[in-house]
């Protein structure tokens, strides 16, 4: 009786702290909402989504975040533009034609790649990237989207590497044997039979360098300017949804604080859709 | 006899279908096969041309900055000293105290989903909660930080609501590597523990976990890593100041780690020197855990052979 007891408490420990995550995503989502509805409230949803100007310590605040929105969208746009081919390409040689020394080397580069502080790329970008770009280009100030989507590219190079490895990795021997034996070469058979097997599992990559993409903050706040512009040209100083958050909290107040928390439920809304994609794409890939 | 006659007929076999392998690849088939090789190779190669410029140029620009007084004295802004001494002591608690919370929560989810759970709904809802928990930025993970932990539970900006925050963060991590750990335990060693007639915390705590102590042990120094890497979670929960406390204190008053440090360093001061020598001392912590993840792994793979 008195063991049964145990166990019964035991169990129950084990509900709880398995509850935990389900917890915190409820909590996380419930005070963004909280916090972001009553600003969008106050500006008007149309007015805070499409309203092409920020100015939120001007004597006559404007709070539209289009910028912003836009911003994040053609800097992730831009990243994956550079990121998936050179992450798509090293996956593929790491997968199937790197000696087994050479694939060791790239796991190791990626997983080093990943573990890099986002600091220290913001601030490599800062020294490095602004400065080149400054003069590549002839511009006043390097600091911009482009700057901004050559180091999200880096960022999310691990990302896309390792998730499409690993579908890579799982094409059955058989289909690339047959490929093989009706006389295709191996590099043929690679990108012909072995990327489109395993085609799920590459979309799932990219649609996971677009999660790290989007959210990422404090690298992209070193190097892209932060002057609030609609992102016009590449050569831009540009504000993100998430540095819009970064940049402007620590001396906020009143409804400007209120619309940096309805930035970042516009933010979250965006990550859910992402991850919602991304659950859809890693079963597709597991029914295959 | 037979095997020479065996030869023969493949020799031959291959010479006749000599003609239709040998047949040269068409231009066009050489072109593509070239063109993709050259570009696996060519980006395979910026790949790790990149990290090897980023670790070069970090070290090679911070290590000369790293010195006996940049390491053990405070920033103090009477006599202009920089030392980084509170962000390491900073960092060093705040890593202790998330671990310290998320690691028996992460394994405990673990072990609920692998060793009891039977509703396969609840399991699946909460995977999906692990995994909602990973895909959320740490910018949102930040904000949420501060309104419940300083706000709502009165934390302040502290040290303690940047550990919890991290906490939360970091929930998935340790619960996926616990997780798969837990699975590779054998099912025999569960029946057998069972047949000798333990109950069911008396196999997990006995059987169970410490055959899977290798999984959690790389779940802790995966979290290290994202611990120390964290920056814009930590800004508004756990602050920027620069004062050398004890754990206790350290925990409840605000501090910046040495991510945040660097950060504030090289954007708000401009003092890329010190902002280097922090970025050089990441860098080398990011090398060793990594080194330390493989030898781990390395370790129970023959431990287990």
């Amino acid at each position: 009786m008195n063991r049964h007891k145990i166990e019964t408490v035991v169990h129950g420990i084990f509900l709880v702290m398995g509850l935990v995550t389900i917890a915190c995503v409820l909590m996380i989502t419930v005070y963004l909402i909280i916090a972001g509805i009553p600003a969008i409230r106050e500006i008007g949803l149309i007015d805070f989504l499409f309203g092409t100007e920020w100015a939120s310590t001007a004597s006559d605040p404007k709070y539209g975040i289009l910028p912003f929105i836009l911003t994040s969208i053609y800097g992730t746009a831009g990243a994956m533009v550079i990121g998936v081919p050179v992450g798509f390409m090293t996956a593929v040689f790491t997968a199937k034609i790197a000696p087994f020394k050479v694939r060791t080397i790239i796991e190791e580069a990626v997983s080093l790649l990943a573990g890099i502080p986002s600091v220290v790329y913001g601030l490599v970008g800062m020294l490095v990237l602004v400065p080149g770009i400054r003069e590549l280009f002839d511009i006043p100030d390097g600091a911009s989207l482009l700057a901004a989507i050559i180091v999200l590219a880096i960022m999310t190079l691990p990302s896309i590497i390792s998730v499409s490895l690993t579908a890579l990795e799982a094409v059955p021997k058989e289909y690339e044997e047959a490929s093989l034996a009706l006389g295709a070469t191996e590099v043929e058979t690679y990108f012909k039979v072995s990327v489109p097997a395993a085609k799920s599992g590459i979309a799932a990559a990219v649609v996971l360098g677009v999660g790290r993409a989007i959210g990422e903050a404090m690298a992209v706040m070193m190097v892209s300017g932060n002057a609030p512009n609609m992102p016009d040209s590449i050569f831009q100083s540009v504000r993100f949804l998430t540095t819009a958050v970064a940049s402007e909290m620590s001396y906020s107040s009143g409804l400007q604080r209120e619309a940096l928390f309805s930035i970042a439920l516009v933010l979250f809304l965006f990550i859910m859709m992402i991850n919602a994609a991304l659950n859809f794409l890693m079963k597709h890939d597991k029914e295959n | 006899m037979a095997a020479d006659e065996k030869k023969t007929i493949e020799s031959g076999g291959s010479e006749k279908g000599a003609g239709m392998i040998k047949k040269p690849l068409s231009v066009q088939r050489k072109a593509y096969i070239n063109i993709m090789t050259a570009l696996m190779w060519f980006c395979s190669v910026i790949t790790c041309g990149l990290v090897v410029f980023i670790l070069a140029y970090v070290l090679i620009k911070g290590i000369p900055n790293i010195t006996w007084n940049f390491v053990s004295t405070a920033p103090s802004y009477m006599t202009g000293n920089i030392g980084i001494l509170p962000d390491i002591l900073n960092t060093v608690y705040i890593v202790l105290a998330s671990l310290v919370i998320v690691l028996p929560l992460g394994v405990g989810a673990a072990v609920y989903l692998t060793e009891y759970a039977t509703n396969k709904r609840l399991a699946g809802i909460i995977e999906y909660a692990a995994e909602t928990l990973s895909g959320i930025p740490s910018i949102i993970y930040g904000l949420v930080g501060m309104l419940f932990f300083c706000q709502f539970l009165g934390l302040q900006t502290s040290l303690l609501a940047g550990a919890l925050t991290l906490v939360i963060m970091n929930l998935p991590t340790i619960m996926r590597t616990a997780q798969e750990s837990l699975k590779t335990v054998p099912q025999s060693y569960r029946e057998g523990a069972f047949g000798l007639g333990a109950g069911k915390w008396r196999v997990i705590r006995t059987v169970v976990l410490p055959n899977c102590i290798d999984g959690i042990i790389t779940g802790c120094i995966l979290a290290t890593g994202r611990i120390l890497g964290e920056s814009a979670a930590l800004l508004f929960t756990a602050g920027f100041a620069h004062a050398v406390n004890d754990v206790i204190k350290g925990l409840q008053s605000a501090g910046a780690t040495l991510t945040v440090a660097l950060y504030v360093y090289a954007k708000e001061q401009g003092e890329f020197e010190v902002a280097f020598g922090i970025a050089a001392i990441l860098v080398a912590l990011t090398l060793i855990l990594n080194v330390a993840a493989r030898l781990v792994g390395v370790y129970f793979k023959k431990k287990r052979a």
